[in-house]
């Protein structure tokens, strides 16, 4: 079975559809309108999202994509080839439209350079660009180099050439943990190197995998970037908190808190807010599409999100408390801390200024000649100068 | 404790009508909103775990904790924009140009007030009718977190809303980098309106103690008693709140 699906592409890939190429490799036509269908749902798509990609795939041709890896650990490869759905990862990207890219492709050393050149010339304009990763953009970039070339050089000249570009995972965002303090190569997300292209980023430490075929099926179907949000995140898949999809939100609601892992309110599933959950301000589906073809998602396993779709969560942390802590005071130093410590250094302060405020202004204080009740006049002596003194 | 009155007998004071209603009750309801805010903020911050072994849909008093924080927040906004309105309209003590201290004259009070009620290393006395320049500045600065309070706040809160206004501020996450950095710092400010309200009152107590001009209770009723002598400049009209005892001041030579 295995072999016959490998042999079969005898077709030309860039002169038939998508639908075509997937069915003569085997697919059959339930499966690539489940395949439709479930894509669809992951998306938020209306009733007839279904047909829309369905009747996409039936007629277009396929995005030649550049698939480039950076700084990164490929754990966003590893998320994409897992996908629960074969169609995703066997067949509507690696077998049909990935063009290079580093870990999965055949070629190597020059021949690997050859295709990619290849590539740029061949469709340019029209192909698409995924980044893992970050570019170093300190030393002159040298801390990631490939073919004797810096990631800032060959992300810029293969940039030039895209349709638009896609940022996988949190590191080609924002810089995942090798940009977190001190981040020594200064690791910098590809929007900050690359302008002038649209540029759809896909957060996550990983990204969900159908979050990825999801933006990738969107940009097949609809042949234009998806809505973003303000930090450049489709706002399909991360308009919501994940604390808002999440099945222990009543918890929360009802003030019922884990407060340590091994209390007996985390046995019952309570809240896990208190012990540092990072939910209530990470974008993300893991609440809905879960993890593994849907099996669960880290909250479910009894642990507090770490907010792996959002900027800097590294330097966000600790993972284990509510607020990160104050910078430049040391470890465990909240803004909490730092409040008590100037409340209580202004109550000192003014106990100090109203001592002194009794030994300066001794004369000035309490009755003062001729001020007291046997010398005041006889009322309403005082209001003699009338009402309104506006 | 001025020479003049104190050596009369019964020094001749004014009651002079400083404080607006609409002043009074901005005042008031905005310190009922802070104290909501603040004390709502901290426990949406770090609830206590008071419930335990009971069935979530028994009960809602976090949501609702959170609810009163959003609701008080509007409150607190709208209260804020009808004061920034009375700096147009209310008298010479609420006008907005007092809060800069942009003239000469407003910065050498400034510089007056320092000398004479914080370091105290000059005892000479000082006359504000309105506030003197200082706290008119202190409160710009405060107006300033409001704003930042309100804008942090509103981002925040824009992704569980419909509404237009809290979508006006969604622009602050991509500055402080996501959620989560819009909630450090709206906790942080939090932390300055307590150290706001503890010296605020002292100062006020301080006024009361040392000058006897009723600072305290003109929040209340609105009219401070201050020394006629004072008040008797030769312009009388000035809108600056702490002009006259400005004047005063340089009648009475520099301070030390």
């Amino acid at each position: 079975m295995e072999t016959s699906i490998e042999r079969a592409p005898s077709v030309d890939r860039d002169q038939t559809t998508i639908y075509e190429q997937l069915t003569a490799r085997g697919v059959s036509r339930r499966d690539f309108l489940k395949f439709c269908g479930w894509m669809s749902a992951c998306m938020g798509l209306g009733a007839d999202g279904m047909a829309q990609i369905a009747e996409a795939l039936e007629t277009k041709k396929r995005i030649p994509v550049i698939w480039m890896h950076f700084q990164e650990c490929t754990c966003c490869s590893e998320s994409f080839i897992r996908s629960s759905h074969p169609i995703v990862a066997d067949i509507l990207l690696d077998k049909i439209s990935l063009d290079y890219t580093e870990t999965l492709m055949a070629p190597s050393g020059h021949q690997a350079e050859a295709s990619l050149q290849d590539t740029i010339k061949k469709y340019h304009g029209e192909y698409l660009l995924c980044c893992e990763g970050s570019i170093p953009t300190a030393a002159d970039g040298v801390y990631c180099c490939i073919g004797g070339k810096t990631a800032a050089d060959i992300v810029r000249e293969v940039a030039e050439g895209a349709k638009a570009v896609i940022a996988w995972g949190n590191c080609a965002c924002s810089g995942c943990v090798q940009a977190a303090k001190p981040n020594p190569t200064s690791a910098t997300p590809i929007n900050k190197v690359i302008t002038g292209k649209p540029i759809v980023n896909v957060q996550g430490c990983p990204p969900i995998a159908e979050v990825m075929a999801g933006v990738l099926v969107h940009l097949l179907t609809f042949d234009r970037i998806p809505q973003l949000d303000a930090l450049g995140r489709p706002m399909a898949f991360y308009s919501r908190r994940v604390h808002d999809t999440c099945y222990r939100r009543p918890n929360y609601d009802a003030g019922l808190f884990v407060e340590s892992f091994d209390d007996e309110n985390a046995r019952k599933g309570y809240c896990l807010y208190k012990v540092g959950c990072k939910g209530p301000t990470t974008y993300n589906s893991c609440g809905t599409i879960r993890w593994n073809g849907g099996v669960s998602f880290p909250i479910q396993s009894g642990h507090g999100c770490i907010g792996c779709s959002e900027s800097n969560f590294w330097d966000a942390g600790p993972f284990y408390q509510r607020l990160s802590d104050f910078p430049g005071f040391g470890i465990e130093t909240t803004a909490d801390k730092v409040g008590l410590g100037l409340g209580a250094a202004t109550i000192a302060g003014a106990a100090a200024h109203a001592v002194l405020t009794n030994i300066r202004k001794h004369h000035e204080i309490g009755e003062q000649p001729g001020e007291s009740a046997a010398e005041a006049p006889p009322t309403p002596a005082t209001d003699s100068h009338g009402k309104g003194g506006k | 404790m001025h020479a003049t009155a104190s050596s009369a007998g019964a020094p001749g004071f004014q009651r002079v009508y400083v404080w607006e209603l609409p002043v009074r009750f901005y005042h008031w309801l905005n310190a009922l909103c802070i104290l909501v805010l603040t004390v709502t903020g901290f426990i949406i911050a770090n609830p206590p775990a008071i419930n335990t072994a009971s069935e979530a849909s028994f009960s809602y008093w976090f949501g609702t904790t959170r609810f009163i924080h959003f609701v008080t927040a509007y409150v607190f906004v709208f209260n804020f924009a009808f004061r920034i309105y009375w700096g147009f309209v209310g008298n010479q003590y609420a006008d907005w140009k007092n809060f800069l201290p942009l003239r000469l004259a407003q910065f050498r009070e400034v510089m007056s007030v320092l000398k004479v009620d914080i370091l105290q290393s000059s005892n000479r006395p000082l006359l504000a009718v309105g506030h003197n320049a200082l706290a008119y500045l202190t409160y710009f600065v405060m107006f300033l977190v409001f704003l930042f309070q309100v804008a942090s706040g509103f981002a925040m809160y824009a992704n569980m809303s419909d509404a237009w206004f809290p979508h006006l501020f969604t622009w602050m996450t991509p500055l402080f980098g996501g959620d989560a950095g819009l909630h450090f710092w709206h906790h942080l400010a939090t932390w300055f309106f307590i150290l706001f309200t503890l010296i605020h009152v002292y100062l006020v107590f301080y006024h009361d103690y040392v000058e006897g001009h009723g600072v305290l209770s003109s929040m209340a009723g609105g009219w401070k008693f201050l020394p006629s002598s004072a008040l008797k400049s030769p312009d009388g009209k000035s809108w600056f709140g702490g002009a006259k005892a400005r004047e005063a001041d340089d009648k009475a030579g520099p301070v030390i």
